[in-house]
């Protein structure tokens, strides 16, 4: 299948000297220049770049599927079909609707998209629109399709086919999802499988499920696969070649190895140093792409200065105190569904502390109750039971007893940043209005040290102060989470929560909020209680780390500890589905379970709560690492 | 899913009495009754009044008495099928209604059936070249429709029609056939008739229906399922009527409730220019004069039918999007 030789002939798609434009007020406007590309036969090659770098674009050039303004404006993309050999067709000179172009399409080039959540209709069921592929492609009739759709509803992991076919969309989890993308994009054996940020939606554990997945139906169905991602460490695990992209053109191409060995471009080697890894130093600070400057010095003063501590004390100095914290969500009587047992509680029993001054780092995949702890801590809902014990340097007060005026002074000391950018900040209001809400409602300051306060602020974050009177919707997202960080400092609050900051990112923006949040928690002397599930940015900016999984918190440790010793099942399986950036270390696929990582049945028996005997509680396994388990635990199986 | 129809339907019960509660006061608002007004009239045209005959009315249909039994009589009557009497057309109500009621949902379904016909491809034509010369150019021919008072164009089309094709002013028939029994020429006439009230109130209609279908189309023509689609190799048209068409529908469905009361209601002014033998003009006249059984009773039967609109919807919502019928509130 493979064809060692780099030939014209051998490549199963050659991109040459491609231009794309998008005719965009009345011109022009490059969005690909010159790139060229080519994928072998069997291979993965994958296209890295940061977004707005033209790599989806190149990809719907490809398939056909450009939107309406944009436009190729020349060069080639040939592609030639295994099962016609000698014949190679141009894409770019076919018609995007033609008949021979709508054959290739879905029939010997496929793709799944980033959003499994949109990318299938949610009036049909999924094994309507896979058939629907199929039955475009090959001429059978019903009755001949869905035994075959069932068949690869099972290839891509449907543990239920027959059944799975008559699902919606929307009754499924967001990896099946993208399994039944997988299945549609596959039914067809296409030569090319176009994969444009296939994982970056989903959870890390999921990802590696899904990256398996693909790993095994390529070497089964011999396609090649063109990833599109900004995801060096599923580079790494996944492609033989690599592209990379910036503005338009490609800037370094080769095999994994070499890039990964001996990265030449300058912004390949930028990009490597803006992601966070595992391996970085105590200390270490990303590098990002394009630094702004930022002046903390206009906020100092902002805070009164933190309490001299005792010297005597031993106990460590605790902001927050959260024991005990739980909360069930109401569920709906439906009216013609009733009965079934009630659903475990979105959070079970849930303690931490928050100590002055570090950022603690709470880590789950999506549903595992990580925000719903951070809203009852905002006190935007009211937990069934526990405690929340605040200390601001003035004495311990009670958050949820507190009421009336004594809980607005409170909401004063912790504030949030939120994690969209883009709905977080109200279209209708100015950046200025937006800042200077918080001050008006507690009632801080006159209206000339409010505007001295916004330009403050806006100087903290990195921003002109100038642009206090422009809308959001004229700043970028990385932008726009200043802003958001801005608000969140405007009344100087003790307590920041930030709920993922930073994962609806790219990443060399994300390595200017990292730093941006290191710099204010240093100058400021912040208290952060920092929600992701990217364990590498956690592990960039925590001091602490709690792991949750499905509503309870089972493994705490300090940072260093978690991720060189972890002992609870669920925080391995998650370390070990984080793919590096790190050709000697491959992501380990046999082990990655396809039950999931959250289902306690794979457990050892010292962590599973059966129903009986005595409750699950946390241990003390080194200094400072608590794992939620069986009191009576043996001793070696508690051992990392 | 039973239980739900059931449920909805039980849910039916309180609103329809309420609105016949508020239907009731509304008409006895005012002071008087249609008798006051009938011997103001009488007089005003200097003629002899009998108020013993007229007396005997009132207590006949039970005016002398507190307006809760009269509301409750009323009810009741309605509740066995007899809407009460109409002392304008001195006859049953049933009666007053029924030769017009059929033809005015004749007149309302063709009207339906016109805006439908003309808005879904100018619709999905619009949608699919938005800003294209052709898209602004049905967009200006729409708004013109919706901006065009519609007596005016009754007016216009009655004159032309006369004119070009000899077809008698106003009226749905030829006024020979006025009250004739139905024969084939009779039908012929009305058919001849038709298409000018059909186009009036059509245009307006239509108009409104292109530009939301347009606007609905819009925001799903953006979506990544359609790019899915298209990523499968479906042929363009009919990648639209498959998913986009279909999930920008569900405004169309949730519209049906509004159609039903309007077969029987719609476009009081236009049928009054054009002299149609419908319900419309009838209702205003009934409203005007005080005869409070027709008005009532006619109210009530728009009530009914709006409730049962309404319910005809949701249950085509719940039956043709799975996400209303299985989500429940349990999933995302």
């Amino acid at each position: 299948m493979a064809n060692d030789q780099a030939t014209a002939a051998g490549d199963l798609l050659r991109v040459e000297d491609l231009h794309i434009g998008f005719h965009l007020h009345g011109g022009l406007t490059p969005a690909v220049r010159g790139a060229s590309l080519r994928i072998r036969p069997g291979k993965v090659t994958a296209l890295v770049g940061e977004s707005g770098s033209g790599k989806s674009v190149i990809a719907q050039a490809i398939l056909g599927i450009l939107p309406t303004p944009a436009q190729i404006s020349g060069g080639r993309i040939l592609f030639n079909d295994p099962l016609d050999p000698g014949a190679s067709i141009d894409i770019a000179a076919l018609a995007p609707d033609s008949t021979a172009m709508r054959a290739l399409r879905g029939g010997r080039i496929a793709m799944i998209f980033q959003e499994p959540m949109t990318s299938l209709s949610p009036l049909h069921t999924i094994g309507d629109q896979i058939e629907e592929a199929l039955r475009l492609h090959r001429s059978v009739s019903h009755e001949e399709a869905r035994p075959l759709t069932e068949e690869m509803l099972g290839l891509v992991g449907f543990p239920r086919p027959a059944r799975a076919y008559d699902r919606y969309p929307f009754e499924l989890s967001g990896g099946l999802r993208q399994r039944a993308m997988i299945a549609m994009a596959l039914i067809c054996h296409p030569a090319l499988l176009i994969a444009d940020e296939p994982t970056t939606a989903l959870d890390v554990t999921i990802q590696a499920q899904i990256l398996k997945l693909l790993k095994d139906l390529q070497a089964r169905l011999g396609m090649a696969v063109l990833l599109i991602t900004h995801d060096l460490g599923v580079v790494a695990n996944m492609a033989d070649e690599v592209a990379v992209i910036y503005h338009g053109r490609i800037m370094e191409a080769g095999t994994v190895e070499a890039i990964f060995s001996d990265p030449r471009h300058p912004y390949l080697k930028a990009l490597l140093a803006a992601v966070p890894h595992f391996d970085m130093h105590p200390g270490e600070r990303l590098v990002a792409l394009r630094n702004v400057p930022v002046q903390t010095d206009a906020l100092v003063g902002l805070r009164p200065p933190p309490r001299p501590r005792d010297p005597g004390a031993t106990a460590p100095d605790v902001l927050l105190r959260v024991r005990g914290l739980t909360h069930r969500f109401a569920v709906r009587q439906s009216a013609w569904r009733r009965g079934g047992e009630p659903p475990p509680p979105a959070v079970n029993d849930v303690s931490f502390e928050i100590r002055r001054g570090e950022c603690l780092g709470l880590v789950g995949e999506s549903g595992c109750g990580k925000t719903t702890v951070s809203k009852i801590i905002m006190r935007a809902l009211t937990p069934s039971a526990g405690e929340l014990i605040f200390d601001g340097g003035d004495g311990p007060r009670d958050l949820l007893a507190a009421s009336g005026s004594e809980l607005v002074a409170l909401r004063t000391r912790v504030q949030m940043v939120f994690q969209d950018p883009f709905s977080s900040l109200s279209p209708r209001m100015t950046v200025g209005a937006i800042l200077r809400e918080p001050l008006e409602i507690h009632g801080i300051g006159t209206s000339a040290s409010r505007t001295e306060r916004v330009r403050a602020l806006l100087r903290a974050v990195g921003l002109d102060p100038r642009h206090a009177s422009r809308y959001p919707h004229s700043f970028s997202g990385g932008q726009r989470q200043r802003i958001g960080i801005a608000r969140a400092l405007a009344l100087g609050p003790d307590l920041l929560i930030c709920d993922e900051p930073v994962s609806a990112l790219d990443v060399s923006v994300q390595a200017q909020i990292l730093n941006l949040l290191e710099d204010l928690q240093r100058e400021l002397g912040l208290t952060y209680l920092f929600i992701s599930h990217n364990l590498a940015v956690v592990d960039y900016v925590a001091d602490r780390i709690a792991v949750m999984c499905r509503g309870r918190i089972v493994e705490l440790a300090p940072r260093e500890v978690l991720f060189r010793a972890p002992v609870h099942p669920y925080t391995r399986t998650l370390l070990g589905a984080v793919p590096y950036p790190d050709l000697g270390r491959p992501l380990d696929f046999a082990t990655l379970t396809r039950g999931g990582a959250t289902d306690p049945g794979t457990w050892p028996g010292a962590f599973r709560d059966c129903g009986e005997g005595p409750p699950l509680q946390p241990i003390e396994v080194g200094a400072e690492h608590w794992v939620l388990a069986h009191a009576d635990a043996d001793a070696r199986e508690l051992r990392p | 899913m039973l239980r739900y129809v059931l449920g909805r339907c039980v849910m039916m019960v309180p609103t329809l009495v309420l609105t016949s509660m508020l239907i009731f006061t509304i008409i006895e608002l005012p002071p008087g009754d249609y008798f006051e007004s009938y011997i103001a009239e009488l007089q005003a045209q200097g003629e002899g009044v009998d108020l013993k005959q007229i007396e005997a009315l009132r207590k006949q249909y039970g005016f002398d008495k507190p307006p809760v039994e009269r509301y409750l009589h009323w009810v009741g009557g309605m509740l066995q099928g007899d809407f009460g009497y109409s002392f304008e057309y001195q006859m049953p109500v049933n009666a007053v209604v029924g030769d017009r009621l059929w033809l005015t949902v004749m007149v309302s379904c063709f009207t339906i059936l016109f805006t439908w016909i003309v808005a879904f491809p100018i619709g999905m034509y619009s949608a699919t070249h938005q800003y294209s010369w052709g898209d602004h150019g049905l967009t200006l021919l729409g708004l013109l429709g919706l901006a065009v008072p519609h007596f005016l164009l009754a007016l216009v089309f009655m004159y032309f029609a006369n004119v070009w094709f000899g077809t008698s002013i106003g009226h749905l028939m030829d006024p020979e056939y006025l009250g004739a029994p139905m024969s084939w020429a009779k039908v012929e006439s009305i058919l001849e008739h038709l298409w000018i009230p059909v186009l009036i109130i059509g245009t307006g209609g239509t108009a409104g229906m292109i530009r939301r279908l347009r606007a609905n189309l819009l925001d799903e023509l953006h979506k990544q399922y359609v790019v899915t689609a298209r990523a499968k190799g479906l042929p363009p048209f009919r990648a639209l009527v498959k998913y986009p068409l279909r999930m920008s529908l569900n405004f169309f469905i949730a519209d049906i409730g509004s159609i039903l009361p309007e077969l029987v209601s719609g476009a009081e002014i236009t049928a009054i220019v054009l002299s149609l033998e419908t319900t419309g003009p009838m209702l205003i006249r009934a409203l005007q004069s005080q005869d409070m059984y027709l008005a009532g009773s006619f109210l009530m039967f728009l009530a009914f039918l709006t409730v049962i609109g309404v319910l005809i919807s949701d249950l085509a919502l719940v039956m043709l999007d799975p996400r209303i019928r299985l989500g429940g509130g349990s999933t995302k």
